[in-house]
């Protein structure tokens, strides 16, 4: 009886261990398809920076060379001397920072009247902001820019920065289901205070929104500083050009030189990918969250 | 009080309804009129009823963008769904999968033109890294982006390379939702693992596949970036897709009306495809009670 029981422990002992073994070679061979996936991410990167420190006769040879042999530095002063990249730096930043700043204020005021204000009306327009969301942006495209025309505003940043600083339905729905979930308790107790809404909006819901906002701002962050087609169409003087803009001005001028291309390529993206790589953990759970809740 | 609370109601919603109405109402209006009229952006605006969208049909132009897009959309949906969502169902047990998430979110943050741009040179087909990589298995690539039968599968590529991060992020969020005493409940059964995948994972799931198809099917009829950047539409028209197509008449040849007319067009293809997701969804997407 004993010496039955002592065999079958063996027996599941020795299972376990095979189990265990197989685990650690699938283990290891998901690590290797992992990394390999993730060579694949970074390379193209990698291989644009360092193409950008070579000479044009070195990145023609076959077979390619990875290291720039010798380093070409000059091909960063010279795109920076071809194109005012810096200015479409100063200039995405301070649009993107308006944008994502008043559309953050003018969203969350919206979206706590949709949450906790009940008027006549309110149901209708809500509505209203949720079938704006099916609407494809080329079909307001031509309309918004004869409006753009009418007004003046064509060839300015503020045909840019108006529209996105006013009108968000993506992020007034999003901000909304947080600000539903607040419960009522903690403005009652503000009303009892005598504080009326705006007081309750400042102190009450602002602050406990936070996360809500930081996501909601990361999304319109990414969408406003990547945006390529309406500065395409509104801006025509290259000093008023946003970065993607610019980078493709400069392709459209230097588009034989690749290592002048890598350089302007490599000056647009280094900035980005430096405050990615410094906020990549709010920036990938900000994305997370307008998953789960769209 | 009542009175009190509607003007507070308006007064938080005033800024958000001005920007609903004077960029998304009044445009969407003088879109639909315009659709009707015969216009070139400056002179006068004659009424031609019906024209526009007969034109459209009738022209070649349109119905290669539409085909364009559509190719893009058969490649791109599948590819670029199941491959972020093999690599969440990879990642959602796997040690150091922040450090993964890094790597594999990185294109995302960055711009269309900057990968177009680098893409460009990594499709060159005399110098391209791609080519040269096939060089070394002894395959002779193609030119990819001058070739009017791969132009489209070689933007599909940039973008699976472009977005498969963000689905996957997405994907990875809803996996790690799944509540845990799901499996422990199937444990108990004696579930395997490929039953718990089919009767947990994947239903539970659903939710979110049904998201990311609905918005990668709705950005796909919408692309433009890639296709201008790196090929402006062509070699022939090849890479010319129906937002082109609505870009080029509106600002390159300055027909509006004919440009709101194929608006409109896309409008309602995208209308329908929503709407027939939707219906079709509720066969498989499960949603919890």
């Amino acid at each position: 009886m004993k010496s039955k029981t002592l065999v079958v422990n063996e027996d599941s002992h020795k299972k376990t261990k095979l189990i265990k073994k197989k685990i650690e070679i699938s283990t290891v061979i998901l690590h290797l398809v992992l990394i390999l996936g993730a060579a694949i991410m970074i390379f193209p990167f990698i291989w644009s920076i360092t193409s950008s420190l070579k000479s044009v006769s070195q990145i023609f040879i076959v077979p390619p060379e990875f290291l720039p042999n010798p380093f070409v530095w000059s091909n960063y002063p010279d795109s920076l001397k071809a194109m005012p990249f810096g200015r479409a730096y100063w200039n995405s930043f301070y649009i993107t920072v308006l944008i994502v700043g008043i559309q953050l204020i003018t969203a969350a005021m919206a979206a706590y009247a949709f949450a906790k204000i009940r008027f006549p009306g309110v149901n209708l327009l809500f509505i209203l902001f949720l079938a704006t969301m099916m609407i494809p942006k080329q079909v307001t495209m031509v309309p918004t820019y004869m409006i753009m025309s009418k007004i003046g505003w064509l060839d300015t940043h503020l045909a840019l920065i108006v529209p996105g600083a006013l009108f968000n339905a993506f992020s007034v729905f999003l901000l909304r289901q947080f600000i539903m979930g607040i419960p009522n308790e903690l403005e009652e107790a503000a009303v009892v205070d005598g504080a009326n809404p705006l007081r309750i909006f400042w102190s009450v819901i602002l602050p406990l929104i936070k996360p809500a906002l930081a996501a909601v701002g990361i999304f319109s962050f990414m969408g406003t500083w990547n945006n390529f087609m309406e500065p395409l169409i509104y801006l025509s003087t290259p000093d008023l050009f946003t970065v993607p803009l610019m980078l493709n001005y400069f392709k459209g001028l230097y588009a034989t030189d690749w290592g002048l291309m890598m350089a302007g390529s490599t000056i647009s993206i280094i900035p980005v990918l430096i405050i990615y790589i410094i906020a990549q953990k709010h920036i990938i759970e900000g994305v997370a969250l307008t998953g789960i809740k769209g | 009080m009542m009175k009190n609370k509607t003007l507070w109601g308006y007064f938080f919603l005033a800024p958000q309804l001005l920007g609903l109405v004077a960029f998304a109402l009044i445009p969407l209006v003088f879109s639909i009129v315009l659709s009707f009229m015969d216009w070139d952006g400056f002179g006068t605006k004659s009424f031609i009823g019906l024209e526009n969208f007969i034109g459209q049909f009738q022209s070649p132009v349109f119905w290669k963008s539409l085909r364009n897009t559509v190719l893009y959309t058969i490649l791109y949906i599948p590819i670029g769904v199941s491959i972020s969502l093999l690599l969440a169902f990879a990642l959602n047990k796997v040690k150091g999968k922040e450090l993964y998430r890094i790597f594999y979110f990185m294109p995302v943050v960055t711009s269309s033109v900057s990968v177009g741009v680098i893409w460009m040179w990594i499709l060159n087909g005399d110098f391209g890294i791609l080519n040269q990589l096939l060089g070394v298995f002894g395959i002779a690539g193609p030119q990819w982006l001058t070739n009017t039968s791969l132009v489209m599968i070689s933007i599909v590529m940039l973008s699976v390379w472009w977005q498969v991060g963000f689905n996957m992020i997405i994907f990875l969020a809803g996996l790690q939702g799944i509540s845990k005493s799901y499996y422990e409940a199937a444990d108990i059964d004696g579930a395997s693992g490929f039953q718990k995948f089919r009767h947990i994972t994947l239903p539970m799931l659903s939710p979110t596949t049904f998201f990311v198809t609905i918005m990668a099917i709705i950005s796909s009829f919408q692309v433009f970036d890639q296709a201008y950047v790196m090929t402006m539409g062509g070699p022939a028209k090849s890479s010319y897709t129906i937002v082109y197509h609505i870009y080029e008449l509106a600002f390159v040849n300055f027909r509006m009306g004919e440009s709101a007319a194929a608006a409109i067009i896309l409008f309602t293809i995208i209308m329908i495809f929503t709407l027939i997701q939707f219906k079709v969804s509720k066969r498989w997407v499960h949603y919890e009670e």
